[in-house]
């Protein structure tokens, strides 16, 4: 007998070492995520994977299965949360998706449709950020980093290289660059790096590709992301 | 400066869970970290550059951009503008000529605010170059900008400008018990170690930090996990605002809180420990140092300690400026040389913890409780207190009292009888256990001290019916933004959104769906976050909201609908660039449209 949990009444089989988020997957039950990626050390760091566990919120991405464990996680207050946590990442930088080459294979964007989100919320900082296009191949618009950490993952874990890093404290985290200048055109990343191509939102962007595949013909403009999400990192999973 | 950071690594061994200890020694040495610092760092202690700006952008004590040859800072708690503070801002500020947050031109002089310095019961008080000054007036800072005008070094300035009290008012158990340094560690070989475990079990005693974990447990479970090597830490980041405890224990009573550390180390298997102090307690750190020499030429620290072949040490290392390194998690990240950010739980500290070995992480208090209770048994101490909170809570008691200083009460004691020692009068309410605790009107001074009603980390500031709740709760709720890590979207963005919403209200601007909006807010951020931090920096407003509904809605504007969006703000820097000094034109313009047509525009309207 496999051991199981619970996840809004389904019985979901675990293995052992499996997170909650891990099981879920799975078994074909999509928690919304930004910060995790099956392939990287779970983060929880961007708390949309909030489920509740027994009675208490616990990050799905970290947070270990036990035998017994009662999970709630597609309920109204659950995703009302997520919702508002959505806005607070869309107010804190400078998010306009309508001239945003990755809008429609934007994860943010995707969540936000599918969590029915129709406006900000919050007052907006207006955050100051930069635009790095030094490199040739590849560029930053900080204005939308999210500070999931996967491309910081990704560079150290599957590209051994460390073009990454997050500094600062509260709202003045922010994504720096591995070179003397601090800027992307001075670091050995390359455009096959994982890193690259990792990024859920906007904000490392590879250059000349933005509009090869026209608005409107988008992976989220036709597809919800629990469905997109689902199919890829359940197949993910199995390699 | 290159021999200045090779000499500096090899004095730290080429370890790079030292990369704070060193980073501080050349921010103390040079006003900042300069560039060609880094880079040698990174080739020195093999981390990437990223991490070292990573640590140095997180800790508040270390900077990019070179600071005055004096840094001066002014501790920025709620106790401290009570005093004074902001005034004496202002007198410094002109005095030296250097405005708040900058650098004098001339190099010679920074100027800027600290987080809570943990001198509540001496304030206004302030750091230069991280030593701590108290008391301060204008006479004093007279004298200051005078000897920084001189440029004196710091050595040559006159004692009393360093002077730290401890202020101990009411001693009790604890704070009353003689001490023979060594006693416990004796008594833990002749009574056993599982027996003496036993003892602090049937103690009862609870973490003094004030989640409240059983001790004996957290001991227990550490000392259960199979590893090559255990360690002991002490949490010596005091950063709760109006907490000062430690700091007397640490000044007063080192012997006790190093004994309490080695104590457990017999128990749980460890033969390194570490006490990590607040950057703000440098003055402590010397002294410290000769304690721990002192017990080691003793033979109550180092190899074969009293001779039964128990081999155990303590390492001092120092924090730099951040509140959040006082959760244990972030404390360990903090330790390990790396910004201090919150782990993910589980695994806990007891099972993997500093350098991913068991660890226990402990208060000062609880590690000078757990010495005592070694020598004289769980029950001298568990006959004290209340059913579930054992023994005695020692208080940092400040704001509106006569007496400001230390308390020792057994547990159960009412808030009324520790105000009438205090001789606090005309008391409005109290912040117990600090910003992060909860606020008591005085209608509950006969609530009690104890796990199960008011529980508290020792933070215990009073106030006065002069005072302003929402003053006060402006001050807390700047800080959780202030220190909040950035590591999770609901603490990092929400404690900011907070600041934003409250400071609407807190000024004038609220209208009636604010407070709604500021309690919901609350909420989210409370059940989302990821650490204490967080999940307690609603808390001011939550407790406030809670007792004083009336004081937040008299501040709200008689209207349905007020933005949060400052027009004219915004417009600031268009006119300045189109060379216009006519703040408010666009109000005129609104006004002008209502004389000629009745009505506003379609925009005003938004």
């Amino acid at each position: 007998m496999s051991k199981t949990i619970t996840i809004d009444g389904q019985v979901v089989p675990f293995e052992d070492g499996q997170t909650i988020m891990d099981a879920a997957t799975a078994a074909g039950v999509y928690i919304p995520h930004l910060c995790h990626h099956p392939e990287y050390t779970p983060h929880g760091s961007c708390k949309l994977c909030t489920v509740k566990v027994n009675g208490r919120n616990c990050s799905a991405c970290t947070f270990p299965a036990l035998e017994g464990q009662e999970v709630l996680n597609d309920t109204p207050d659950l995703n009302a949360d997520r919702q508002k946590i959505t806005q607070m990442l869309f107010v804190e930088g400078n998010h306009f998706c309508p001239s945003c080459e990755k809008t429609g294979n934007c994860q943010l964007q995707g969540l936000a449709y599918h969590l029915n989100m129709l406006d900000n919320h919050f007052p907006h900082f207006y955050a100051t950020r930069q635009v790095d296009a030094s490199h040739p191949e590849v560029m930053i618009d900080h204005n939308r980093c999210i500070f999931c950490t996967l491309c910081v993952r990704a560079s150290h874990e599957t590209d051994g290289k460390d073009v990454f890093g997050i500094s600062g404290r509260g709202l003045n985290k922010h994504l720096i660059i591995n070179s003397p200048s601090g800027e992307l055109k001075d670091t050995d990343i390359s455009i096959d790096d994982a890193a690259v191509h990792i990024c859920p939102t906007g904000a490392i962007l590879i250059k000349r590709t933005g509009y090869q595949i026209p608005i409107g013909q988008r992976i989220y403009d036709h597809q919800q992301i629990d469905q997109v999400s689902l199919a890829r990192e359940h197949h993910q999973d199995e390699q | 400066m290159k021999q200045f950071i090779q000499d500096l690594v090899t004095k730290n061994h080429y370890k790079s869970t030292h990369l704070l200890q060193v980073l501080r020694d050349v921010q103390t040495r040079y006003h900042f970290i300069p560039e060609g610092a880094i880079t040698q760092l990174t080739e020195l202690l093999n981390v990437p550059r990223t991490q070292i700006i990573g640590v140095i952008e997180f800790y508040s004590f270390l900077h990019l951009h070179r600071q005055g040859h004096y840094e001066l800072l002014i501790s920025d708690s709620i106790t401290d503008h009570m005093l004074g503070k902001h005034e004496l801002m202002a007198y410094l500020s002109e005095k030296l000529n250097v405005g708040i947050g900058k650098v004098r031109e001339d190099g010679l002089v920074s100027l800027d605010n600290t987080s809570c310095s943990g001198m509540c019961d001496q304030g206004p008080a302030g750091l230069v170059n991280g030593h701590a000054l108290t008391r301060l007036d204008k006479s004093k800072i007279d004298t200051i900008a005078e000897l920084i005008n001189q440029e004196k070094p710091l050595d040559e300035w006159p004692t009393e400008l360093f002077a730290v009290a401890d202020n101990i008012y009411k001693p009790d158990l604890l704070l009353n018990s003689q001490f023979t340094p060594g006693a416990a560690i004796k008594a833990v070989f002749e009574r056993g170690i599982d027996a003496t475990l036993a003892q602090i079990n049937e103690s009862g005693l609870r973490g003094r930090g004030g989640a409240g974990f059983k001790t004996a447990m957290k001991w227990q479970f550490c000392k259960e996990e199979a590893s090559d090597q255990h360690y002991v830490i002490c949490n010596a980041d005091e950063g709760e605002p109006g907490t000062f405890k430690d700091r007397i224990l640490l000044n007063s009573y080192a012997d006790q809180v190093f004994e309490g550390m080695t104590v457990c180390a017999t128990i749980i298997g460890a033969t390194e420990g570490y006490l990590y102090l607040r950057g703000e307690y440098l003055h402590l750190h010397e002294p410290l140092l000769a304690v721990l020499q002192q017990r080691r030429d003793a033979g109550l620290l180092g190899k074969n300690i009293l001779g039964q072949n128990f081999d155990f040490d303590i390492h001092i290392h120092l924090g730099a400026g951040a509140y959040i390194c006082g959760e244990e998690s972030a404390l360990i990240e903090s330790l390990e040389g790396k910004a201090g950010i919150p782990r993910n739980r589980p695994p806990y500290p007891v099972t993997s913890g500093y350098m991913n070995k068991p660890t226990v992480v402990n208060n000062v208090e609880t590690f000078m409780a757990a010495a005592n209770i070694a020598i004289n048994g769980g029950a001298w101490f568990a006959n004290i207190g209340t059913e579930k909170s054992k023994g005695t809570k020692i208080l940092s008691i400040c704001g509106d009292c006569a007496k400001p200083g230390i308390y020792e009460y057994p547990f159960g004691t009412t808030v009324r009888e520790i105000l009438k020692d205090c001789q606090a009068e005309d008391v409005f309410g109290i912040q117990i256990g600090g910003p992060s605790g909860l606020f008591i009107s005085n209608q509950e001074l006969d609530r009690k001290l104890a796990f199960e009603d008011l529980a508290t980390g020792g933070s215990f500031i009073i106030f006065n019916n002069t005072r302003n709740v929402l003053d006060i709760v402006y001050n807390f709720t700047h800080f959780f933004a202030h220190e909040s890590c950035g590591f999770c979207t609901p603490c990092r963005v929400g404690t900011s959104l907070l600041k934003k919403q409250l400071d609407k209200i807190h000024d004038g601007h609220g209208s009636a769906g604010d407070i709604v909006a500021l309690e919901e807010l609350c909420q989210l951020v409370k059940n989302n976050s990821h650490c204490g931090l967080g999940q307690t920096a609603a808390n001011p407003i939550l407790t406030t909201l809670e007792r004083y509904p009336d004081l937040y809605e008299n501040q709200l504007k008689n209207i349905s609908y007020e933005p949060g969006f400052d027009l004219d703000g915004s417009l600031a820097t268009a006119r300045r660039m189109a060379n216009r000094n006519d703040a408010a034109a666009h109000l005129e313009q609104i006004e002008d449209e209502l004389a000629t047509h009745g009505t506003t525009s379609p925009g005003a309207q938004a």
